[in-house]
């Protein structure tokens, strides 16, 4: 075990003064509040380091707490140790007493906790030299690690509000405007319409009242991100509201939140009662004159609500249904009002826009492409997690050297980028950069930044129908190609994976899904066929597999599969025969295994569990 | 007790929804927050609360159920005494979620949307719970299990009675 070397502060040298604000000599240990590390179990570790620590009389010398994730969530729960930023990985309760004697009283790394890099692995026991967040850039997630989600304080001295005291007391909000719009800040949610245009529209509107709507229908799968800045740092939104309220001449916001996020509601509206009581919401902020207020509008499981007319007409108590544009939401939004909408990661990019400046901000990033991204990596890499890098990054280096390549010392094999009406960038298109435009050029779009890999085990042609069904079952009706459109391609892609495809099938559902794109209302609609034609168009090969073999390439199909043991290769190990839910694996020591077909429920656990490929 | 046989509304229910109504002062945006509201005094949404919340607010029945059939949230078929409720997320899909999935029909008996014949389990299939590193998950009332597999599933089950 290593000493712990010199102090190190926190990055940003505007932080010190408040890290050195901190009683000296006191050690602080934070557990992660993210419903993932909870899930496993970090409440449990606090309350053994609690213990441990009164037993041992080292309580007043350390401060334990719940603060922000730390977005590598894969390696849950996750403990940061500060003043040095040490990040201890995987805890249990049962290490609690090591991480007190060593850590805490001797004031050593337990390298055994640390997070490691690489194959073979290294422990890295500062987090800015791991590779998940060596090759980050923090913007939106600024304040991760740093502050108690709950502490309006905490959120106040890392230059929380300073963003809107400097725009209220020193700025016009012409110029305010002006900053957000010369920024080349564009939207988070998907789309990527500029930002600053779109309140520059809002702003030129003589017609009173007007609102600003946060965007936080976040319902992508696989997508988090905006749960992360909802939970870790509600205070920023909040801020970039009323940033916005007071550039468009708007007095009323809401922050439309999906119901599946409870503590997300919860941190919300604790920080809007905290903002009033300081008098940072409410009338007359700062003594400006400005009167600016938010309420919170709980979703009830709509995804076409993330569409922002179908959003509109939610928040007005209606059925979600998107309506056609023009007229835009800056011109005729909320109760027929002009509304500026914005996604919850959008608006967490204003503050640090408005206090460093558009020149700042415009440095970073590519040429159309400004500023950072954050991603939710997820699916078959080692590092799942939240993680934010400059616009120009390219995906290899988002999938191999942040999210440390691929679990199981598997095959990348794609990427899906998106959400669900993105689309699937196959492997040897690593080098391609994220931005707007390439990755629309690439058949696949920004999407909110949800970020699936996969591996070769996944079927394409059976991923094109899960997002089709997605898109199928949340379509609200109103345009018959969307309705109907993904029905048959549904139906269609079915047939393929249930080995029922037939010649010109391909043909057929490249037609269909050009006609969806083309004539369907709104933004799902529009961008629907993207899965289906993704897939065709870089995995063409499987679905001829599917249709022309009756095979599938990735044994993910069950109707393709014959659930049959090779016995060349089978190495009577006898692990498909323990894993199998049903007993339908019949194995004696030293034998071949064999599968009973009337108990096989097709769940695949064989094939998963088997190291030899030994089942077809 | 089979969930067929679960009485239908109570008096004391009926005063809970009022209070709703109430505090929205029959503002119709604030329907869906209502609705919520009122199926957790139920557990879901029969057509005699719709009508009611309908003459409250003001607005026509019909504009209720078309609200109450649009989003997922709400349901009007009695549920059983445990919520199960599957992720089929992109992150959940890709670990092998469908399978767990089969497994759970298979042992509850209980197809995706409904529930078991004992009255035990509904179960659902959802979309991304946002809880991806911990992929395949399940909710069951409300807590999560993680990395689930088909064989285990059951087993996390049999806690709930």
């Amino acid at each position: 075990m290593d000493p712990i070397g010199t102090l190190q502060g926190p990055d940003q040298p505007g932080r010190q003064s408040y890290m050195s604000a901190m009683p000296v000599n006191k050690m602080q240990l934070r557990l992660c509040p993210g419903t993932l590390c909870v899930a496993r179990g970090s409440r449990d570790i606090k309350a053994a380091l609690e213990q441990e620590l009164t037993r041992r009389n080292l309580r007043d010398r350390v401060q334990v707490l719940m603060a922000d994730c730390s977005g590598l969530c894969s390696s849950g729960p996750i403990m940061e140790a500060l003043p040095e930023r040490v990040l201890y990985s995987r805890l249990t309760p049962q290490h609690v007493p090591l991480i007190v004697e060593e850590h805490v009283a001797k004031g050593r790394i337990v390298d055994e906790l640390v997070v490691k890099n690489g194959q073979p692995a290294i422990p890295v026991p500062l987090m800015k030299d791991t590779d998940f967040y060596s090759r980050q850039r923090l913007i939106v997630l600024r304040n991760r690690g740093l502050i108690d989600a709950e502490s309006i304080d905490e959120y106040i001295a890392f230059d929380g509000y300073a963003a809107l005291a400097k725009a209220l007391q020193e700025m016009t909000p012409q110029s305010v405007v002006e900053t957000v719009k010369s920024s080349g800040l564009r939207g988070r949610g998907g789309a990527g319409f500029r930002t600053g245009v779109k309140w520059e529209a809002c702003r030129q509107s003589d017609r009173f009242p007007k609102y600003i709507i946060c965007n936080g229908d976040e319902g992508d799968p696989g997508a988090f991100m905006d749960r992360a800045v909802m939970e870790g740092d509600p205070h920023s939104v909040l801020e970039g509201m009323a940033i916005a309220g007071y550039a468009v001449g708007a007095e009323r916001g809401s922050i439309y939140v999906r119901a599946e996020y409870p503590l997300a509601i919860e941190r919300l509206e604790k920080a809007i009662s905290d903002a009033r009581n300081y008098g940072l919401l409410g009338k007359d902020i700062l003594d400006s004159g400005f009167d600016f207020d938010i309420e919170i509008y709980p979703g009830a499981g709509a995804f076409v609500c993330g569409e922002e007319t179908a959003l509109i007409q939610s928040l007005q108590g209606l059925r979600g249904a998107p309506r056609h544009r023009p007229p835009f939401p800056v011109q005729s939004g909320l109760f027929g009002c002009p509304t500026v909408i914005n996604n919850v990661e959008t608006f967490a990019n204003i503050n640090p826009i408005i206090l460093n400046g558009a020149d700042w901000f415009a440095a970073i990033g590519t040429k159309d492409s400004k500023g950072t991204k954050v991603f939710a990596l997820t699916g078959a890499v080692n590092n799942v997690g939240l993680v934010e890098v400059p616009m120009g990054t390219s995906l290899g280096s988002l999938i191999f050297d942040i999210g440390g390549g691929i679990r199981n010392k598997r095959r990348f094999k794609a990427v899906q980028i998106g959400g669900p009406s993105g689309g699937c960038i196959p492997s040897g298109l690593e080098h391609l950069v994220i931005d707007y435009e390439s990755l629309r050029g690439a058949g696949a779009m920004m999407g909110s930044g949800g970020v699936v890999v996969m591996d070769q085990t996944t079927c394409m042609v059976d991923t094109a129908r899960f997002f089709t069904t997605f898109l199928m079952e949340e379509s609200c009706g109103k345009c018959t190609s969307c309705r109907e459109g993904l029905k048959v391609m549904h139906d269609k892609l079915t047939d393929i994976v249930e080995g029922r495809g037939t010649e010109g099938d391909v043909q057929f559902l490249e037609g269909l899904a050009r006609h969806v794109g083309t004539i369907s209302s709104c933004g799902l609609g529009k961008t629907a066929p993207n899965p289906v034609l993704s897939t065709i168009r870089y995995f063409r090969d499987e679905y001829d597999a599917h249709i022309h073999e009756k095979h599938c390439p990735a044994l993910s199909c069950v109707d393709l599969i014959d659930f049959r043991v090779i016995e060349d290769k089978c190495a009577k190990c006898g692990l498909c025969h323990k894993r199998c839910p049903s007993d339908a694996i019949v194995w004696k020591k030293k034998e071949v295994a064999w599968i009973d077909r009337d108990k096989c429920i097709k769940c695949r656990m064989c094939i998963k569990s088997c190291r030899f490929d030994a089942i077809r | 007790m089979l969930w067929q046989d679960v009485p239908i509304i109570q008096r004391g229910q009926l005063d809970k929804l009022d209070c709703v109504i109430d505090k929205y002062a029959g503002e119709s945006r604030y329907l869906i927050p209502a609705l919520k509201e009122a199926q957790e005094i139920f557990g879901y949404l029969p057509e005699e609360v719709q009508r009611r919340l309908a003459r409250g607010f003001g607005i026509p029945a019909s504009r209720v159920y078309g609200v109450v059939t649009f989003y997922s949230f709400f349901s009007m078929t009695p549920r059983g005494r445990h919520t199960v409720r599957l992720c089929l997320g992109t992150a959940c899909y890709v670990k092998g979620s469908k399978d767990v999935l089969a497994s759970i029909v298979n042992g509850t008996g209980a197809d995706v949307g409904q529930t078991s014949r004992d009255g035990r389990f509904t179960v659902e299939a959802v979309r991304c719970l946002g809880a991806c590193g911990l992929a395949p998950v399940m909710l069951v009332d409300g807590c999560v299990q993680a990395g689930v597999t088909p064989r285990d599933a059951m087993r996390k089950l049999d806690v709930y009675q």
